[in-house]
This record gives structure tokens, C-alpha cells and sequence, in this order.
């Protein structure tokens, strides 16, 4: 398999590598620290501290108690139960009267944007997608028009996973609590952490999601922040672990990383986001000048740090990653289907851009690891490989 | 392992070294290609494709994510790159949607033959183009050789049984000069033997049927119906005009087809010989009725231009279907950009939206061209 040379990995969006202090945090908990923390025994015991800890942990760097988070299997589980499960609540609070609306930004990652379509489909409440604005941010007067008081729950994401853009969430809770005044707000933050104050930015948010792998903890670990006030109806029944919202034997491990991820991403957030937006725009600089009629999605003052995101006229974008991965990049197309195919960006759609822009895009994403060699690797193949593409 | 023929050598690329794109389709005979060219090539010169063609947001049926698994489990096992590729709006515009809407007007389209035509053997290439590979080779049953002038030329596959070259038929030398096809030189057997030797994981699988992206469960009537209005028509009598009752959905009939068609009063099975939607009307007859001595032909392809010929047009063995027995034939232009197919002795009616391939009678092996049934 041809894998010499210099790689640059730019898809932290994706997935990230694993924190020192994460694998430090997990390893006693794979090995010697193995116990089920529901017992009554000395294993056990020692794996309850364990979890507490990282509860304690990732609960006050969200900004929240530790009655109120929800550890689940990542990002999607949390997003999955806030929407299901939110709604649910709400619901059985509203006996009487149609099913509660929904209503999501149409560009919300999959997880909330199926989980939405597929609860309006079996309950019957009317599900409303909210269109984006050119620059990639939820338009917040069709935002505004969507809300009523029929409506039961909202989500909107925090930070757009593909393009970057940060959402005005503390806006839209405003006009969440006018129009629609008993409606739960859910914000996907799954890519927020590494980029944001995090605690600030979700505030108005009764429900948050996050993910670990984001951010340099483990994959398979996240969870819901559940404020005080707002419900959840369980997804997963079973032993009645995280007090009975969310079933099965808690991922200590997994827990233990992500908390020692995330504290570790909130102590170096204030020189990373600099040294980052630096990389990053020199990156994008640098791309659109040697690729005259390129697009970058998204205004920059209204992105995080880590995400540059392109629009290349006349390259569709899976033909383009195949081309950097062998020129040693590692770059997004988007969102893959479980497949792996690359399917047109309803992200680029929510925006307006037809289907044939919307496979256009690249993205490029960056994070912790990334070095000054990382950019000018990709600086110096990116624009032939895109370039060949065009002819 | 010792290879019956070598898939790359009869390529003569000009320029090494040779960098193949193998479309898997999570079959054996793709894998088994692949494994050729691993052979052939090594692994840094060949790289595994799925084509995701239909199935939207669904798991279920073709271009599922198990066969996509299957695919990528194999590339990896021959330690070759994988992609997927999604093709799905070609594939929707240039296969789906004319089935269905040739289905509409009573045509049978032969949606492999469309598929090889625009997507396989179109978009594939010009994307294998773009990255920068020489060919793309497929697990088709056929052969392609060059022959001493220069020129290519598209040979049924050695196994009788399983030849393709009928829905290959429509390639010409831009495409056959790209393209590969690996095990159109064995058996099936040795295709499933040689899977089996290598220990992939598709030895054993079972061929792919019938249209790939119609589910079994709800079959033909059940997609069909999904998509346009199906009527309800007469059944009329080819001799007499006698109304014999009624068919549930004329969209459904095939020109040709006997099933559900019964016996006339003469003890014989009844064929349809004529399909007409607007007036919601099958007509059905006895076997000599269905039979048919000539074919419009449009959609016309030739492997490597149109054979000499006369005024009365040149000779040509016609096959009609993916396994149909060859016949002799006369093929003469139109006038009108199309073909007239004559057979030296009546066949079965071939229903429009049909493809006729032609083959050399000098060469019964070698496809001259094809062309589609107005």
C-alpha cells in the first residue's frame, strides 16, 4: 500500500488522536481498575471514584452540576437522547392537543437532523427545518417564524460541524423563550469544545451534547448535560445507571479520558485557538490565492478556529480527497454515508447552493497536533492536486 | 498460483507504469479481478472502487453496506487502497428513471446495459481519468484484445455460461482501450476456485440476479408502482381482436413474454406480441405470431466503426438477449441514423427498449456493435 512521504492530517472535525493525559487517565481503568462500578465490593469501589471524578470533571468544565450530566456512548447517543427523549418529556407534560412541534436548523448534523425527521415521521408532530443563511448561520427570522408555542423542542448546534460557523445560540434562546416559551432548547457542541468557552456559549442550552474524540478523548464516550428543570425520557432501559436516563455498565475508562481530554483542551484553549486561527489562515490565504475562484464557506469572525472549509468550482470533492490522500492529505468531502460514499453537503444545501456546489466542498480541520510542516505540506500539494482536478 | 492468461499484458501500455482503478462490487468476480491485478501489478499500482449506485439513506438491497464491506474487506485482504465513489445521481438519471419511464410507455429497458453504457464504462472512467489510472478493469465475463492493426476487439468471456460481452456490446475503442476485464479468460469455476485458493471472503457467494436495485420483496410491480400509475388494460387476440379478458397492469408486459399469458383455444401457450399503454391494450397469439424477421435498431454503437457492406447492408449474427442463441442476419442503415436488422428466420419479437448485440460471423466470438429496439 503506497504510504510513503510526509502526511498532513487535516480532519480533526473527524475524529482526533488521543490526548496524552486521556490515555494516562484510561490505562488503570483497562487494566487493574476493571470493576463494575455498581457493586459492593473493593473493585468496585475503586471504579465508582473513578467515574465520580470524571463526572465531577467533565460536569464543571460544561458549566454544569453533576446531577445533570448524562454519560452516554458519544455524541450521537447524546444527541439522539436530548431530541427522542426531550421531546418525549415534553410531550407527556402536554397530554392534550396535537403532538409538540419540532424544530432543527436544517444544517444540524445527522444525528439531530434523523433523529428529528425519524421522530416526527413515528409520532406525527410536525417537524420544521430551519434554512441557513448564505455565510452558513441559521437564518434567525425563518428561525423566529418556526417557533410557536406549539413547539415542543428546539436544537440548534452550536458550532456547524462542516463549515465551522458558531451559531448565535444566546440569540436564538431569545427568540426560543418569546415564540415559544415551553419548548426545550437542545445545542449540539460536539464540535464547540476545542474552539469555545464552551460553559458561556451553551448557557442558554437546557440541553448540550458532546463528544470525547473531538477533543482528544476517547471515541465511544460523550455525554448530555440535562440542566436542572429540562427531562429526559430514558432511551436505554435497563439497570438504571446514570439515574435512570441512560442504561448499561458506565464506560469508566472512556469517562475517565474524556474528562482528563477536556480538561486539558479548557486549560489550552486561550494560546491554542491563536496558534490555530494563525495555521488556519495561512492555509486558507495561501489555497486561495493559488486557486483563483475558490470559495471559503463561512465568514471567518464567524468561525472557530480549526475549520477552513472550500468550495472549489468544477472539482467534485470525493475525487479530491482521493487525490490529497495519496499527495499526503488527510481532508474531508463532507458527510460520508455509512457506506463511505460522499453524499452531497445538506449543510451547503441548508445554504441555498445547488447540488452540484453542494459536492464541491472541502474541508479542512485542525487541532491540537497540528504543526507550521502540516500547512505548508498541504500548501504545497493541495493546489496542483485541485488544480489537475479543474482541467 | 499460475493465472490461465495474464489480465494486463495484452494491454500493451505505452507508458509504464501501469495504474489500474478495479471496479468491486463485492462479488467474487471483481475480487478475483482485483487479485489478478494485485498479482499482475502489485499492490501500489492497483486500487479497488464500489460504485455506490442506489439505496439513498437505505441499507437494504443493491450497493448495500454489507456488499461495500465485502469490498473493502477484500481490498484490504489483497493490501490494495479502497474508495467508494457515489454515482448515484448518474445512475438515478441515466438507469432508474428511464427504466421507469420506458416501463410507462411499454418498453423494457435493459438497465446493465445502461449502466455499463453511462456510468460504468462513462462517469467511472472519466473519474479513473481524473486520478490518474491508466484503465479500469471490471469483473465482466469478457475478453478484450488488441489485434495486430492496432485496433480492439471485445471477445465473449471463455465460460460459455456466464459470458457478458451481450451487455458490453455497447463499447467502442475509447472505452475498450481503458478498460480490462480479468477474468473474461476463465471459468467460473476457476474464478470461484481461484477465490477460494486466495481465501476471500466473496468465494462463495452467491451471483447477483435480476435487476440490481429492485428489491425481491416488492419485485418489479412493487417499484414500478412506487413511481408511475400502473393501469389496468385489455387482453386482445393477435388473429381475431376478441377481447379474452383483462391484465392488471399494462406497464408490467413484455413484448414476448408467455408467463400468465395461458393457452388459446388451440391447446397452445399464448405470447404477447404487442404492447400498447395509451390504449391500455395487450395483444396475445400463438407462438408463430410472436415471431418476428426484422428489428429497428436505434442507440446504434459499434465496437470499432460499421463493417463494410453493401447497399443490402453486411452480415452479422444478431443476439437478443443476455443469453440468447445467436442468428444469423443481414443489418442495413435506415435512413434515419438507425438500423434494420433482417434475421434469416423469424425469432421471438424482441420488445422495445431491448438491446441486439452483433456479433462477426467471420469471428462468432467478437462484438461488432449494438444497437437498442425502437
Amino acid at each position: 500500500m503506497p504510504t510513503a512521504g510526509p502526511r498532513a492530517y487535516l480532519d480533526h472535525a473527524a475524529t482526533t488522536p488521543l490526548r496524552p493525559e486521556a490515555l494516562e487517565a484510561m490505562l488503570p481503568l483497562l487494566t487493574d481498575g476493571f470493576g463494575n462500578p455498581s457493586g459492593a465490593h473493593a473493585e468496585s469501589r475503586r471504579a465508582r471514584v473513578a467515574l465520580d471524578d470524571a463526572r465531577d470533571r467533565i460536569a464543571e468544565l460544561l458549566g454544569a452540576g453533576p446531577g445533570e450530566v448524562v454519560l452516554t456512548s458519544g455524541g450521537t447517543e447524546a444527541d439522539d437522547l436530548a431530541v427522542n427523549g426531550g421531546w418525549e418529556a415534553v410531550a407527556a407534560a402536554r397530554p392534550d392537543g396535537p403532538p409538540p412541534a419540532l424544530v432543527c436548523a436544517a444544517m444540524e448534523h445527522h444525528a439531530v437532523l434523523r433523529a428529528c425527521r425519524s421522530l416526527a415521521a413515528r409520532s406525527g408532530a410536525e417537524l420544521r427545518e430551519v434554512r441557513s443563511t448564505p455565510d452558513g448561520l441559521v437564518d434567525l427570522d425563518a428561525l423566529a417564524a418556526a417557533c410557536g408555542p406549539d413547539v415542543g423542542l428546539v436544537s440548534v448546534m452550536t458550532v456547524n460541524n462542516e463549515i465551522g460557523t458558531v451559531q448565535a445560540l444566546h440569540e436564538v434562546a431569545r427568540i426560543v423563550a418569546r415564540s415559544a416559551p415551553t419548548a426545550v432548547l437542545h445545542t449540539d457542541a460536539v464540535q464547540a469544545v476545542p474552539w469555545l468557552d464552551v460553559v458561556a456559549a451553551t448557557r442558554p442550552a437546557a440541553l448540550v451534547s458532546v463528544s470525547g474524540h473531538k477533543f482528544g478523548g476517547p471515541k465511544g464516550s460523550g455525554a448530555l448535560v440535562v440542566r436542572d428543570g429540562a427531562r429526559v425520557r430514558a432511551r436505554i432501559e435497563g439497570g438504571g445507571q446514570e439515574r435512570g436516563r441512560r442504561s448499561g455498565t458506565p464506560n469508566v475508562a472512556g469517562a475517565a479520558g474524556t474528562a482528563a481530554a477536556l480538561d486539558a483542551a479548557t486549560a489550552g484553549r486561550g494560546t491554542e485557538v491563536a496558534r490555530v486561527t494563525a495555521l488556519r489562515d495561512r492555509l486558507a490565504d495561501g489555497l486561495l490565492a493559488a486557486l483563483p475562484g475558490t470559495v471559503e464557506t463561512g465568514r471567518r469572525e464567524d468561525r472557530v478556529a480549526g475549520i477552513l472549509h472550500l468550495r472549489v468550482p468544477g472539482v467534485a470533492s470525493e475525487a479530491a480527497v482521493v487525490l490529497l490522500d495519496e499527495a499526503g492529505v488527510a481532508a474531508s468531502a463532507g458527510a460520508a454515508c455509512s457506506s463511505g460514499a460522499v453524499e452531497p453537503s445538506h449543510v451547503l444545501e441548508s445554504m441555498g447552493l445547488d447540488r452540484v456546489e453542494a459536492s464541491s466542498g472541502l474541508r479542512f480541520s485542525l487541532g491540537v497536533t497540528t504543526s507550521g510542516q502540516d500547512v505548508d505540506h498541504a500548501l504545497a500539494v493541495v493546489p496542483g492536486v485541485l488544480d489537475r482536478l479543474r482541467d | 498460483m499460475r493465472w490461465p492468461s495474464s489480465p494486463v499484458s495484452s494491454t500493451d501500455c505505452e507508458t509504464e507504469p501501469v495504474r489500474v482503478l478495479v471496479a468491486m462490487s463485492g462479488g467474487v468476480d471483481s475480487s478475483v479481478a482485483a487479485a489478478l491485478l494485485v498479482e499482475e501489478l502489485g499492490t501500489d499500482r492497483v486500487v479497488g472502487a464500489t460504485l455506490k449506485l442506489w439505496g439513498g439513506e437505505s441499507d437494504s438491497g443493491c450497493c448495500s453496506v454489507a456488499d461495500v464491506d465485502d469490498a473493502r474487506r477484500v481490498a484490504d485482504q489483497l493490501g490494495i487502497v479502497h474508495h467508494v465513489f457515489n454515482f448515484s445521481d448518474d445512475f438515478e438519471a441515466h438507469v432508474v428513471d428511464p427504466y421507469v419511464a420506458g416501463h410507462a410507455v411499454g418498453r423494457t429497458p435493459n438497465p446493465c446495459i445502461e449502466c455499463n453504457r453511462h456510468v460504468k464504462f462513462d462517469r467511472l472512467l472519466d473519474r479513473a481519468d481524473a486520478l490518474g489510472f491508466d484503465a479500469v478493469a471490471t469483473g465482466h465475463h469478457a475478453r478484450s484484445v488488441r489485434d495486430a492493426d492496432g485496433s480492439w476487439r471485445l471477445l465473449r468471456g471463455a465460460d460459455p455460461a456466464k459470458d457478458q460481452s451481450y451487455v458490453l456490446a455497447m463499447l467502442g475503442q475509447a472505452q475498450l482501450a481503458r478498460s480490462l476485464f480479468p477474468v473474461g479468460a476463465m471459468t467460473k469455476a476457476d474464478v470461484r476456485a481461484a477465490a477460494a485458493a486466495l481465501r476471500l471472503r466473496t468465494a462463495s457467494k452467491p451471483d447477483s440476479q435480476d435487476v440490481c436495485f429492485i428489491r425481491s420483496d416488492a419485485g418489479r410491480a412493487g417499484f414500478l408502482g412506487d413511481r408511475v400509475p400502473l393501469h389496468a388494460g385489455r387482453l386482445v387476440d393477435h388473429d381475431s381482436g376478441a377481447d379474452l379478458g383483462e391484465v392488471a397492469a399494462v406497464e408490467l408486459v413484455t413484448v414476448g413474454q408467455r408467463r400468465g399469458m395461458g393457452h388459446g383455444t388451440d391447446g397452445r401457450r399464448r405470447f404477447v406480441t404487442s404492447v400498447d399503454v395509451a390504449a391500455r391494450r395487450v395483444t396475445i397469439g400463438p407462438p408463430e405470431a410472436s415471431y418476428a424477421t426484422a428489428a429497428a435498431l436505434d442507440t446504434v454503437a459499434w465496437t470499432d466503426g460499421r463493417p463494410e457492406g453493401g447497399a443490402d447492408g453486411f452480415a452479422a449474427l444478431a443476439q437478443c438477449s443476455a443469453h440468447g442463441v445467436p442468428v444469423a442476419c443481414t443489418v442495413a442503415d435506415d435512413g434515419a441514423g438507425g438500423l434494420a436488422v433482417t434475421f434469416a428466420a423469424p425469432q421471438r419479437r424482441v420488445a422495445p427498449g431491448q438491446t441486439v448485440a452483433l456479433y462477426d460471423p467471420a469471428r462468432p466470438d467478437a462484438v461488432v456493435g449494438s444497437g437498442v429496439v425502437r
